[in-house]
């Protein structure tokens, strides 16, 4: 038996580490634990109600657009607006968020995965005309590596000319994210964190002039997603196609959909959206989503056993440090006491599964390029697959909601803040399912709960002793050289993890977030 | 004729309670672009050696722990060590942990200390780090900290230089540590009373507001997407520190008050608690006298 512990996972958002035990080179047990803790959801009590759209978005500066659209999705039902936000308020939101998921997945590839497969020294080999690669091989040559090294060596199985290609598109790739958060600013005004969505609709308004500057940001990101990150991703997947048996998790997927194709239908998980609502698993058939079938389990988190399989909207939160047997503290949520994974595969499946022909065009050709069929989608590759078919099946439906905005018309609706209210908000953000739930009393936030992609993915065992989607992928893994451990970085990396949102919610000794009612 | 050898600047960024927004606000830098702060000899001659940065670092596990102990041990007194978030303190900084020692957590507070007791100098980056920020905000769960508070009650006298808001403007950042690079570490008289650059954090965002003519008019709008001053919808521009309404964000391409959005004074030690409620009108008593209030005497 071997341990091996990597803490810090780098790469990702936040703090998180994992230790996996091996047998003969095979992981025979995974564990996945947070190691910082804030506790947004307390500062949030006592507080305006409406402050939680900025201060939610603080929980995470990776995807604090999806935290921005869950909360004001909340409010919006809190406020009795669920149905009555202007058109041009939605398609902005949709706007908004589209934007900031191409910015955060091409990130996601490029900068905090594509060291994992690509090798950066190679580039001291070029002999071209690029003036970016001959900096960098000027950098390469001058010998100080940072931040490049250290690194795990050995498994780099990339041509030259793909690794400096590869790299060349590392660079772009700066370039393009930083322009898709550009192109979200015009109508949300900063990134990170925006400062347009919010309850009611948007605070920004509707020109010819923002809709021309956004769609021609959106072309040239097209582009990019067409003839640049897809290409890589599949290159990727040739040279290491041994990963589409790798990492292939706990076989469940949950999706809350995302953009709002129409703003009438109060009830979130039935509302009509580009991404759909609903649940698959290996047998590729979808479920409708029913948020009742919600429950979070703490027998290995460090949170008393009594507070254990409650929805979160009547979870108790009560810390015991050093409890036998827990070793996060990130709590279990199970979907009809079951693990589920949340993120782009689950959307594109359920999405898939659903019928749309746009989606099932793309994912069958590139299941047909690999002869591979559906169930290589759970996987370390199937995952980064399904995240870029996902950013370019959102920007191709961008131009359309671009066209629909009707300028002078109003993009906001004024409202009276409620005394006593309940409110829900869901969405799927760019690593997956994002719930937020509000509890409001004297017009204040009396409590305030989220449960986010990562508590999902990155969660311990529940009470049954399941272990989580992570763990899962990683168990059962052939570890080739533990001194590399390659496969458990790209496995946990192939969820894009975000611990500052999984860890969020934990609460200091002694004290309570208090019990929920049903909303 | 051979090359001057390029010098190198080593610099640790370490993360401790934060949202990571500051460091992706770091790489939507423009001119220079994070490609050539990192790669490139940013000012001729003169290259940032990052050797340390979570969110962008190839390495992992305890590699990435060796260069965090060893890099104060060969370049004592000879880097820069920049903080992102804020220092969680409470239970011995249980809270939050940055790898592991003799099979024990580290707490980030004793990371901090270590680091930033052999560096040339420190920044604090982002509200959390300067200032506390969100995660100090009341009941504040994890004691959370400034950098200054965390370096004053360890006994650490090092040249601090705060660079506040939520996140930081990429030219914040980047501008200082070029002029680092440049003319060295910054005089007293550069730095205002909490440390911030004057040159970014010199004037109020309400004295040069592109919507101040119509406070000065007394034209102020009642509801989100209405023309008018921003002031009876919560803005905290007339009590904050920045440059953004002269610089704009992203590439120039908007900002907060631009967005129709009142600005939430991110760069303020008051943030988030005195700042809030983010959408209630200040008090007039608290305005500054740069203005005055149209109707107040009437």
């Amino acid at each position: 038996m071997t341990k091996i512990i990597v803490d810090p996972i780098t790469r990702i958002e936040g703090h998180l580490k994992i230790e996996v035990t091996t047998e003969n080179g095979v992981v025979k047990e995974a564990q996945s634990t947070g190691v910082l803790f804030r506790g947004i959801e307390l500062i949030l009590q006592g507080r305006d109600p409406r402050d939680a759209q900025r201060y939610t978005q603080r929980i995470c500066g990776v995807c604090p657009t999806s935290h921005s659209i869950a909360a004001t999705l909340n409010l919006d039902s809190a406020f009795g607006l669920d149905d009555k936000i202007p058109d041009n308020g939605r398609i902005i939101r949709n706007l908004i968020l589209g934007a900031a998921h191409i910015a955060d997945h091409i990130l996601h590839f490029y900068h905090l995965t594509a060291l994992d497969y690509v090798d950066v020294t190679k580039v001291a080999n070029y002999d071209g005309n690029d003036p970016a690669l001959n900096s960098v091989k000027a950098f390469v040559q001058r010998g100080e590596l940072a931040p490049f090294v250290p690194r795990y060596e050995g498994d780099y199985r990339l041509s030259d000319e793909m690794n400096v290609a590869a790299l060349a598109h590392y660079v772009k790739a700066l370039e393009m994210r930083s322009k898709a958060q550009e192109m979200l600013t015009i109508f949300g005004g900063k990134m990170p964190h925006n400062m347009g969505v919010i309850p009611g609709g948007v605070t920004e308004t509707v020109t010819v002039d923002k809709i021309a500057s956004f769609l021609w940001r959106l072309n040239e990101l097209r582009d990019f997603i067409d003839n640049v990150y897809i290409p890589d991703v599949l290159a990727v997947a040739e040279a290491y196609s041994d990963y589409f048996e790798i990492g292939v998790g706990c076989g469940n997927l949950l999706s809350y959909g995302s953009f709002d194709l129409d703003g009438k239908n109060a009830d979130l998980t039935k509302r009509d959206r580009l991404l759909k609502q609903g649940t698959v698993s290996t047998d590729l058939k979808v479920s409708p989503l029913d948020t009742n079938k919600i429950m979070e389990h703490v027998k290995h988190s460090w949170y008393a056993d009594s507070s254990t399989g409650k929805h979160p909207t009547k979870g108790m939160t009560e810390p015991q440090f050093n409890k036998e047997g827990a070793y996060s503290w990130v709590k279990a949520p199970r979907y009809d006491g079951k693990v589920y994974e949340v993120g782009p595969l689950a959307r594109i499946a359920v999405t898939y599964v659903s019928g749309d022909p746009t989606v099932k065009n793309l994912v069958d050709s590139v299941l047909s390029k690999f002869n591979a069929s559906p169930k290589v989608l759970f996987s370390v590759l199937g995952r980064h697959a399904a995240r870029a078919l996902y950013c370019k099946f959102t920007a191709d439906s961008m131009p359309g909601w671009l066209l629909q905005l009707k300028p002078g018309e109003p993009a906001y609706v004024d409202y009276e803040l409620p005394d006593e209210s309940n409110g829900m908000g869901l969405v799927d953000g760019a690593r997956g399912a994002l719930g937020h739930w509000i509890e409001i009393k004297d017009k204040k936030i009396a409590n305030y709960q989220c449960v986010v992609p990562s508590t999902w993915n990155l969660c311990p065992k529940d009470d049954k002793g399941q272990p989580g989607p992570v763990e899962q992928a990683l168990i059962g893994t052939k570890v080739k050289d533990e001194n590399n451990p390659f496969e458990i970085g790209r496995i946990v990396r192939s969820f894009d993890p975000c611990l500052a949102c999984a860890v969020h919610l934990i609460t200091p000794k002694g004290k309570t977030l208090g019990i929920y009612k049903v909303c | 004729m051979t090359e001057a050898k390029v010098q190198e600047y080593p610099v640790i960024w370490i993360q401790t309670a934060s949202c990571t927004g500051c460091s992706v606000s770091a790489l939507n830098s423009v001119s220079p672009t994070i490609k050539n702060v990192l790669i490139d000899e940013v000012i001729p001659g003169k290259h940032v050696n990052l050797k340390f940065q979570a969110t962008i670092m190839a390495g992992q596990g305890h590699a990435v722990i060796d260069v965090l102990e060893e890099v104060p041990k060969i370049h004592k007194g000879g880097y820069i060590l920049v903080v992102e978030g804020a220092i969680p303190t409470k239970d011995g900084g249980v809270y939050g942990t940055m790898g592991e020692k003799d099979g024990k957590a580290v707490p980030m507070a004793s990371r901090v200390e270590t680091l930033a007791k052999d560096a040339l100098a420190i920044i604090a980056l982002g509200t959390c780090a300067a200032f506390g920020g969100i995660p100090a905000g009341k009941p504040n769960p994890a004691g959370c900290i400034s950098t200054d508070e965390l370096l004053k009650s360890r006994g650490i006298n090092k040249p601090l230089i705060n660079i506040p808001g939520c996140p930081p403007h990429p030219d914040w950042f980047i501008g200082t540590i070029a002029s680092v690079l440049v003319t060295g570490l910054p005089n007293p008289e550069d730095l205002d009373d909490l440390k911030r650059p004057k040159v970014f954090y010199g004037n109020l965002i309400h004295e040069n507001c592109p919507r101040r003519a119509y406070f000065d008019e007394g034209k102020f709008a009642r509801k989100f997407g209405e023309p008018g001053c921003l002031n009876e919808l919560g803005c905290k521009g007339p009590v904050t520190h920045a440059d953004c309404s002269l610089r704009m964000w992203n590439h120039g391409t908007n900002w907060c008050i631009g967005a129709g959005s009142p600005c939430i004074g991110c760069c303020e030690p008051g943030f988030p608690d005195l700042m809030s409620p983010l959408y209630q009108k200040l008090d007039d008593a608290n305005l500054p006298t740069i203005g005055k209030l149209p109707g107040k005497e009437a």
